[in-house]
């Protein structure tokens, strides 16, 4: 059989060419910038993307799991094995990172109100739930103990609501109201949709319109919150991947494009 | 020096109606489900059920053997939600204590050094303390912070799942991670170790290393050799989760019915007939 070679023009990663689901990635990769060198804790394909996108390119110091009980080294496919372990992660450890600070997770509440207080547990009330979830899991450990981003598939008001059902992750309110230790490290950092990029900046840490994805508006995101959103000084558009950014995610991260069924096209 | 050899029977014959139990493993990885699905078989009932809940958990809801339960979450990894637990909380079936993941950990490993509470920061501020109204924080002594008093969760019995232990209750894991098996041991006034295997204590360190001896036979009450005794749940490396028919448990999990046909057909015999059912589908 002949060997077929391919003779195209390299792939073309213009940054015109970017899904919403790599724009997406590439906000949720800019959640971990600056952290140096701690664990990266993303929950879910997106966030699990850009976390890796983050060390290839930005923050190299940054520690992954390999989603079981392993540090993971170098950059590899969402779905596969690491290539090199680096390190043990038993959840007695991540424990441990928990309460040492040096962990910042990104996980994907079913409510997010606004002063970031955050819903994994049940719908309605908690002794009765209408719908029951997984439970607390990590999320009031985490939000108390180190920096927090959140990341929603689905910007919509059911998921953004004035007040949360179950409070998981603690907001700036709730941990006002507790008293000074819940304040001490909470630092709810970014919320990235696919609608928008948000943050706690605000002078009240209310939830803040930081940029909206290209072709969004900011009142298409006002419409799918439940509750008045604080707008930045500049609401700016969210900046596309850089074509070396692209060629990671689409190469190298995820190949067989398992984000774009996760992130639909508007 | 003592033999502690038991059959699955022998242990829930030591439980009673009303104790506390706390089951070992992690979601749906490691869990003792031959000492479950015996517990299944009793007339023990009542019982608080303390774990990082899979279907072990599942399994006693169902069975209506739980009470009270204390968890950080219930799932079954690849299905997130545990359905019998979900048909629990939703129609208040069962009252609940619902602690941050690390909070559990924390009353485990306060009741190991016999200590009443532990402080830590998670918790604060949530509805941990909604759910658990006895929750109570403490002042340091030595500045002005706030804690919560994670109290000591103390167990009649634990029941946990080895790769391999001998026949007086050094209890060795192969796979990666330990999950917390050791606390809720050290924890527990008794603990049920079932294995997959009983080796001679000279025949351990032929598996791995001394760091693999999770187990400390001080803590073990009895243990059961119990072949594929993790099943469905994971049990590396001797052997992964069965997905096909964890897969079958959740649907079946969700419809009356499809449960009685579950149960007639893999629960209603003896833990051998269980192995022989899953192992003519596998």
């Amino acid at each position: 059989m002949t060997e077929v070679i391919a003779t195209g023009a390299p792939a073309d990663h213009d940054p015109d060419t970017a899904t919403l689901a790599e724009i997406c990635a590439v906000a949720c990769a800019r959640a971990w910038e600056g952290d140096g060198e701690i664990l990266a804790s993303p929950i879910t394909l997106i966030p699990s993307i850009g976390a890796r996108l983050a060390r290839a390119t930005t923050d190299p110091d940054l520690l992954l799991s390999d989603g079981e009980a392993s540090l993971a080294a170098g950059t590899w496919a969402v779905g596969d094995e690491p290539p090199l372990i680096e390190g043990w992660l038993p959840y007695r450890t991540v424990f441990d990172l928990v309460a040492s600070g040096r962990r910042h997770v990104m996980m994907g509440p079913v409510q997010l109100d606004r002063y970031g207080n955050a819903n994994l547990s049940a719908i309605g009330d908690f002794a009765r739930p209408k719908r029951a979830l997984l439970g607390m899991r990590g999320a009031p450990g985490n939000t108390v103990n180190h920096p927090t981003s959140y990341w929603v598939g689905r910007h919509s008001p059911r998921v953004f609501v004035e007040k949360v059902d179950v409070v998981c992750g603690i907001g700036y309110d709730t941990a006002k109201a507790s008293g000074p230790t819940a304040l001490e490290f909470l630092d709810l950092r970014r919320v990235v949709t696919n609608l928008a990029v948000l943050d706690f900046g605000s002078a009240d840490h209310a939830l803040r319109l930081v940029s909206t994805h290209p072709g969004v508006t900011v009142e298409e995101v006002q419409e799918a919150t439940g509750f008045p959103l604080t707008l930045a000084d500049e609401v700016v558009t969210t900046p596309l991947p850089t074509a070396p950014e692209l060629q990671l995610i689409r190469e190298v991260i995820d190949p067989k494009g398992l984000r774009e069924r996760e992130v639909r096209p508007r | 020096m003592t033999e502690k050899l038991m059959t699955e029977a022998d242990v829930v014959a030591r439980l009673r109606s009303g104790m506390t139990v706390g089951i070992g493993g992690w979601g749906s990885r490691r869990k003792p489900m031959s000492l479950v699905r015996a517990l299944l078989r009793s007339d023990v009932t009542d019982l608080t059920v303390v774990a990082y809940g899979g279907p072990d958990v599942g399994l006693l809801l169902a069975a209506g053997k739980v009470r009270h339960l204390v968890y950080g979450f219930v799932s079954l990894d690849s299905i997130p939600l545990e359905p019998h637990f979900r048909a629990a909380r939703e129609s208040g079936a069962v009252t609940v204590t619902e602690y941050d993941e690390g909070m559990l950990q924390w009353g485990l490993r306060a009741a190991a050094n016999r200590l009443p509470f532990l402080p830590c920061r998670a918790g604060l501020g949530s509805d941990v303390l909604r759910s658990a109204p006895d929750l109570k924080t403490v002042r340091s002594p030595y500045g002005d912070e706030e804690f919560v008093a994670m109290p000591a969760i103390r167990l009649d019995a634990a029941l946990i799942h080895m790769n391999r232990a001998d026949a007086t209750g050094n209890g060795q894991y192969l796979g990666i991670d330990p999950y917390f098996d050791d606390l809720f041991s050290q924890a527990a006034d008794a603990t049920y170790l079932s294995t997959e295997k009983v080796v001679p204590t000279e025949q351990l360190l032929a598996g791995g290393p001394p760091q693999s001896l999770l187990i400390q036979r001080w803590h073990v009450t009895g243990v059961v050799e119990a072949p594929h005794g993790a099943h469905f749940t994971s049990c590396e490396p001797d052997y992964g989760r069965d997905e096909a028919f964890q897969k079958r448990y959740a649907q079946a999990a969700g419809d009356p019915a499809a449960w009685a046909e579950f149960e007639r057909e893999y629960l209603a015999g003896t833990e051998q007939s269980y192995q022989e059912s899953v192992g003519a589908t596998a």
